[in-house]
């Protein structure tokens, strides 16, 4: 019996160091793990490739559409100021829909809803122009800790998610990106898999793409199939990944290899 | 848990695997090995090297080092395999491709010759191993040859 109770004991030791494997190392961004010619891709704005999203958003945040006739300028403004902070907040919760919202649905939302216009495809080129314009406007802020009650359950659920083993490799994304980042995947370090550069310009891609995207590489990689765009099960992980790099500056536009 | 008193019977050839493959070879694990071959017949260990450095395919190199071509795309998330065929046998070899989890049930390294209690496999793969049995053995026989 006493071996038993010390058993669970150490399990339940173990079990909470698992939990906590990334809170208790320092955080860092996957931009420590990139080459330096990436480096410094992103580091200078005349030469980071993401910038050309970013100029493309502030066009498209002046333009008209839909029936309305509205840009979003027409209802919010100058980005710099009103877009201030607002990727930090995202996903957020939705009370309208009763359910969380990622920053890129929140953007869509704004047109279906108030300039009457068809929704953009999850990758378009615009979609990703608006969110990219929309995150750059936080770039340098770091990410507070989420406070509403109501994203709790969705956290976990996200927690969840990201420990499952999936695919035909039966891995998690845990196994990689809490307990072996900074080794090597083939050539390649794993970085710890946070969310804070998005959307980012990357070199295999060629373009701009999503967290979301991203999030199916690696589910592909590891022979999953991965999950919708804006399905609940992403937005679930995107929110957890975001309270997970709470402290951690917004990059966007990052550059990865 | 003992592997050294355990003996596993295991037959494999799951009823739900697409039609369209090759059924899983049954196969016995006792202790820590399987000491039959999967396909009855030894492997070419010629092709099991080509195979081990087809990162693509056997994807070994994702995870560990060994005297293989090309270091700078060898990951470092395993053991060396150099040596291997000193350190272990070949029936040892054969079961921790065939399953590691039998040897290391928390390990990252997938199991090879597996097809159940799996979750969210993509279509493509579904139902079907890693490697088929023929290209076990040829790893097999290849890592028995690494013996320093
Ligand atoms: C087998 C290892 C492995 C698994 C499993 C894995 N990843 Fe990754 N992940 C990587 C590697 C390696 C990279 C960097 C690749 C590159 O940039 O070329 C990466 C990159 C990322 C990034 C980008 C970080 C940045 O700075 O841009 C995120 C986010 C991420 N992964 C999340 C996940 C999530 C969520 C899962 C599970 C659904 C997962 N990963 C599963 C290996 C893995
Ligand atoms: C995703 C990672 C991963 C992949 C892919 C992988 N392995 Fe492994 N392998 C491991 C780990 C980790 C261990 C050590 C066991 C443990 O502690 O989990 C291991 C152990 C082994 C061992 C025993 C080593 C020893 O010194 O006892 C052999 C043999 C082996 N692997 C062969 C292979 C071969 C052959 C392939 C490809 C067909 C392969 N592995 C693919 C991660 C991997």
């Amino acid at each position: 019996m006493r071996g038993w109770l010390s058993l669970l004991a150490i399990g339940l030791l173990l079990a909470a160091a698992d939990s906590n494997a990334i809170e208790e190392q320092p955080k860092l961004s996957g931009l420590e793990f990139v080459s330096p010619e990436t480096r410094s891709l992103q580091a200078d704005d005349a030469s980071n490739p993401g910038m050309l999203w970013v100029l493309r958003g502030e066009q498209l945040w002046q333009e008209p559409a839909g029936r309305s006739q509205a840009s979003c300028a027409s209802c919010h403004g100058e980005a710099r100021q009103s877009m201030r902070g607002v990727a930090l907040r995202y996903p957020a919760f939705d009370a309208g829909a009763g359910q969380p919202i990622d920053l890129k649905g929140r953007i869509n939302r704004c047109r279906t809803d108030n300039q009457d216009a068809p929704a953009l495809e999850h990758e378009s080129e615009e979609l990703l122009a608006l969110t990219t314009y929309v995150a750059h406007q936080s770039r340098g802020m770091s990410v507070p800790p989420v406070e509403d009650e109501r994203l709790r359950s969705v956290i976990e659920q996200g927690e969840s998610l990201f420990r499952e083993r999936i695919g035909q490799l039966d891995l998690s994304c845990a196994a990689c990106h809490d307990d072996r980042w900074g080794q090597r995947l083939g050539s390649s370090p794993i970085p710890q898999a946070h969310p804070t550069a998005y959307p980012l310009y990357r070199l295999e891609w060629q373009t701009v793409g999503s967290l979301q995207r991203r999030l199916r590489n690696c589910m592909i990689g590891v022979r999953a199939e991965p999950f919708a765009y804006g399905s609940p099960e992403f937005i679930a992980l995107e929110l957890y990944l975001m309270q997970r790099a709470e402290g951690l500056p917004v990059e966007t536009p990052g550059v990865r290899p | 848990m003992s592997l050294r008193c355990m003996l596993i019977l295991m037959i494999a050839g799951m009823p739900f695997i697409a039609s369209a493959q090759e059924p899983l070879q049954p196969f016995a694990v006792q202790a820590d090995s399987i000491e039959r071959s999967l396909t009855g017949a030894p492997g070419d260990p010629a092709r099991g090297k080509a195979l081990i450095e087809d990162r693509q395919r056997s994807l070994c190199m994702l995870c560990h080092t060994g005297p293989f071509a090309d270091p700078r795309l060898q990951g470092d998330l395993a053991p060396d395999l150099a040596g291997i065929g000193a350190r272990l046998s070949e029936g040892q070899i054969r079961l921790r491709i065939v399953d590691m989890k039998r040897v290391v049930p928390s390990t990252i390294m997938p199991s090879y010759y597996r097809v159940d209690g799996l979750r969210r496999v993509a279509p493509a793969w579904r139902g079907k191993p890693i490697l088929a049995a023929a290209e076990i053995e040829d790893l097999v026989a290849y890592l028995t040859t690494l013996k320093d």
